[in-house]
């Protein structure tokens, strides 16, 4: 085989206005189109879809749980209400023993509040086999939040009494009412830390952080392995337009064929990017949308309701509680820990970097085929190592730093998917780095290969193509 | 002066050689044609003076320089296979294409109004491709094959698909191109447009060539001393009155004229045939048959194959 060098430089002069037309030209036919704007359209309602329905069936539930508490601080347990979702039983053993004996006992989970010496208790955690629906995590936090401002409260009101005394007597009701809820409110506002645990098999713990940064590592890298499907298999699509409808001859008498190759790859690449963003911004506007028309359910921050607690001792006196604030704070403390510069730029780049390696090798299936049923043969070497990534993607995220990760992180073919579910865990930034570096000579690799392809292909007709075909032409000289 | 010229170009696809050692010069202003049977190579070399390939040996001169990539401004190409995007419209397919070919956006559409108004056929400019008959996407490519004015146009098999009427218009665009200065490759099967419109001709069979030079010239060569007459008054057979060495080829007989091709000796003038037959016969008319190129293309590739046979 004949080592020729890629032609990215070109003598003519106006090669690169000639790619730009191209990529202009595949750019704005695509984005025309009826199905890209249905697409747009339809793709964000799904996405809201998608977001919404986790949050709207948590909020349901299915059958009763019954949910142990250890309450070591004696404030809260009387305080749970059982009702048609929940039984809060009290078990009266340590933490390690009620672990023990939460399976046994058929317990969903085991919700622990331990003492604390000089703070206010207000911290918990809940250890469940599953994680905890937003609904029962709200309703903890919520109780936990109610009691430790009314034990505060009645801390700061004897405090009050204590130090106004002389003027309280003189002072009416109302203006000591007002004097308090500005000063004390700020005071008594608590926050639960309510940690969620899961317990695995091996009675084991481990944080449900994991949970989210699996979450964002399979997001990422399914966003990764769908956009190389869907827009490769239109780069494909576009090839073999161009040869069957044999315009392609005439397109080469004016361009390289490495340069309609490019020009097409990039071309799809830019409306595939454009279709990303703007269902970026559509599902955005849409979920926002959503949380302003029913907060309750899917706010993530605001506080909401004003609760009356009737039966303090000082009278009406009207609290915040924050309500919603803490549905979402395992997955939002998960999501501040991750490193996000590091994980959107690895995004942006194995994003683009994947969809160009393989982009190259639709390119050349295109070419070698006349109609788009003859590409069976040649998309299995394309579609394994992309499906085998999301296969083992589900073990990745259970050793992301195992040595099957790093090495499937580091060759190209699986590197863009496999990468982006390790990222969110934490990987070494030289690993990463050679990633990068693999992936990119590995696309100067299967372009090299596909243009050499793809420059006889677009040419030959009715010929039944197969391996020892295409390594024929790639043996041609130029 | 040659304004394009192959030298000793080979081509090999892996272990088939699709050109072997093929020389060839495109005159000035002039109509070549690039003859051969299928699969003789005419459309490797169409390729490598696109460059769309390259050759593996020999060169490509334009205007007696190496062939360089910014030189497609200068060709204009209509593959025999035509082909537009069908989901494009026609004008703004037409610019893309012009632009592709070096004009800028506003040149190539000023120019394109030209050609749609010169061939009637403004009101298809906002149509899809996919929207007009056969014949009108061959109009219309055929206008993007010369929007750019090039000074050499590659045409091969440009008549196909074409009513009598749209030949016509189609030759004598042909024609007026070359007369304003442009060269043109001309690849055709039909012999008869070749007669009567190319200069010059190069014959390719199974990769080599096998005939080129001047039409006229090489039909004057093939020129093998046959005549034909058409007379009256002489019903028995021709061949008994002429003398050893002539042959009757051909003869036949409508309405009151017999009429008979007579092949001469080498050598032999015109003059001894007429001095045998007029005592007998009443002659109505005497040509010399040139041969046509249909019969030279023929038997020149016969003569080759059947050699080819023999040696194998």
């Amino acid at each position: 085989m004949q080592l020729t060098p890629i032609p990215f430089s070109n003598p003519d002069p106006s090669a690169m206005n000639k790619i730009f037309l191209i990529i202009k030209r595949e750019y704005l036919t695509r984005v025309k189109k009826r199905s890209f704007i249905v697409m747009t359209i339809l793709g964000p309602i799904l996405m809201a879809a998608l977001f919404i329905m986790p949050v709207y069936l948590a909020t349901k539930q299915v059958e009763n749980r019954q949910i142990q508490v250890i309450d070591e601080t004696g404030w809260f347990a009387p305080k749970f209400e059982n009702n048609e979702n929940y039984t809060f039983i009290p078990v009266a053993l340590d933490l390690e023993a009620a672990k023990e004996n939460l399976r046994k006992s058929s317990g969903d989970a085991l919700l622990y509040i331990p003492k604390t010496q000089l703070s206010v208790p207000d911290k918990a955690i809940i250890y469940s086999d599953n994680p905890p629906t937003l609904n029962l995590t709200g309703y903890i936090s919520n109780v936990m939040n109610r009691e430790i401002e009314k034990h505060k409260l009645a801390a700061e009101i004897r405090k009050e009494i204590l130090q106004v005394s002389p003027e309280a007597e003189a002072s009416s009701d109302s203006s000591k009412e007002d004097l308090m809820s500005e000063t004390i409110l700020k005071n008594i506002k608590t926050d639960v830390e309510l940690t969620s645990i899961k317990l695995n098999e091996g009675g084991t713990e481990q944080k449900s952080y994991t949970e989210a940064y699996m979450i964002a590592g399979l997001v990422f890298s399914i966003m990764i392995y769908m956009f190389i499907f869907i827009f490769g298999a239109q780069v494909m699509r576009g090839v073999i337009e161009e040869k069957t409808n044999r315009i392609v001859e005439v397109i080469v008498s004016s361009v390289k064929p490495f340069q309609l190759m490019m020009g097409k790859i990039v071309g799809v690449a830019m409306v595939g990017l454009t279709q990303f963003l703007l269902w970026i911004i559509f599902t955005s506007v849409l979920i926002f949308g959503i949380q302003q028309a029913f907060p309750d359910q899917f706010g993530r921050s605001e506080p909401t309701a004003l609760i009356k607690t009737n039966d303090m001792q000082q009278g009406a006196t009207e609290i915040a509680a924050p309500q919603a604030e803490q549905k979402t704070n395992v997955v939002l403390e998960a999501i501040d820990s991750i490193n996000f510069p590091v994980l959107l730029s690895a995004f942006i780049f194995f994003f683009v970097g994947g969809y160009l390696l393989y982009g190259a090798l639709f390119a050349a299936i295109g070419s070698a085929v006349d109609n788009e049923t003859d590409t069976q043969q040649f998309m299995l070497p394309i579609t394994i190592p992309l499906i085998f990534s999301m296969i083992v993607a589900q073990s990745i995220v259970n050793d992301p730093n195992g040595p099957l990760a790093m090495w499937l992180s580091m060759i190209p073919l699986t590197s863009p998917v496999i990468m982006m579910v390790r990222i969110p865990f934490g990987v070494p930034y030289w690993q990463i780095g050679l990633s990068m570096v693999l992936l990119i000579l590995g696309f100067l690799f299967t372009t090299w290969v596909a243009s050499r392809i793809y420059r006889t292909g677009i040419l030959m007709y009715g010929k039944k193509v197969n391996y020892k075909e295409l390594w024929k032409w790639m043996r041609y000289r130029g | 002066m040659a304004i394009l010229s192959a030298n000793q170009v080979t081509k090999r696809f892996g272990d088939f050689t699709a050109l072997n050692q093929v020389s060839l010069e495109v005159q000035e202003q002039s109509i070549f044609g690039l003859l051969g049977p299928n699969g003789a190579g005419k459309t490797t070399l169409i390729r490598i003076i696109n460059q769309i390939t390259g050759p593996d040996e020999g060169s490509v001169m334009y205007k007696g320089r190496p062939l360089n990539p910014a030189d497609t401004a200068f060709i204009g190409y209509l593959p025999e296979e035509r082909g537009l995007y069908k989901k494009m419209g026609v004008g703004e397919q037409a610019i893309y294409l012009a632009q592709l070919k070096g004009l800028s956006k506003h040149e190539a559409l000023k120019r394109l109004k030209k050609w749609f108004e010169k061939f009637e056929i403004q009101d298809w400019w906002n149509k899809k491709v996919e929207e007009l008959s056969k014949g009108m996407q061959q109009k219309v490519q055929f206008i993007v094959t010369v929007v750019h004015e090039p000074s050499l146009l590659i045409f091969d098999e440009p008549f196909s698909g074409f009513d009598p009427i749209n030949v016509n218009l189609l030759r004598d665009e042909i024609l007026e191109l070359r007369k304003n200065g442009a060269s043109i490759i001309f690849s055709t099967h039909n012999m008869s447009s070749v007669e009567e419109l190319c200069d010059d001709i190069v014959l390719i069979n199974k990769s080599n060539k096998i005939l080129d030079g001047n039409v006229k010239e090489i039909r004057r060569q093939h020129f093998d001393n046959t005549y034909r007459l058409h007379y009256r008054g002489y019903n028995d057979s021709l061949g008994s009155l002429l003398p050893s060495g002539f042959e009757v080829v051909k003869s036949s007989m409508d309405d009151e004229l017999h009429n008979a091709i007579v092949r001469l000796p080498k050598g032999t003038h015109s003059g001894e045939l007429l001095k045998v037959l007029l005592p007998h016969l009443e002659i109505a008319s005497f040509t010399e048959v040139i041969p046509s190129m249909n019969e030279i293309f023929i038997s020149k590739v016969n003569a080759v194959n059947a050699n080819s046979i023999l040696e194998s």
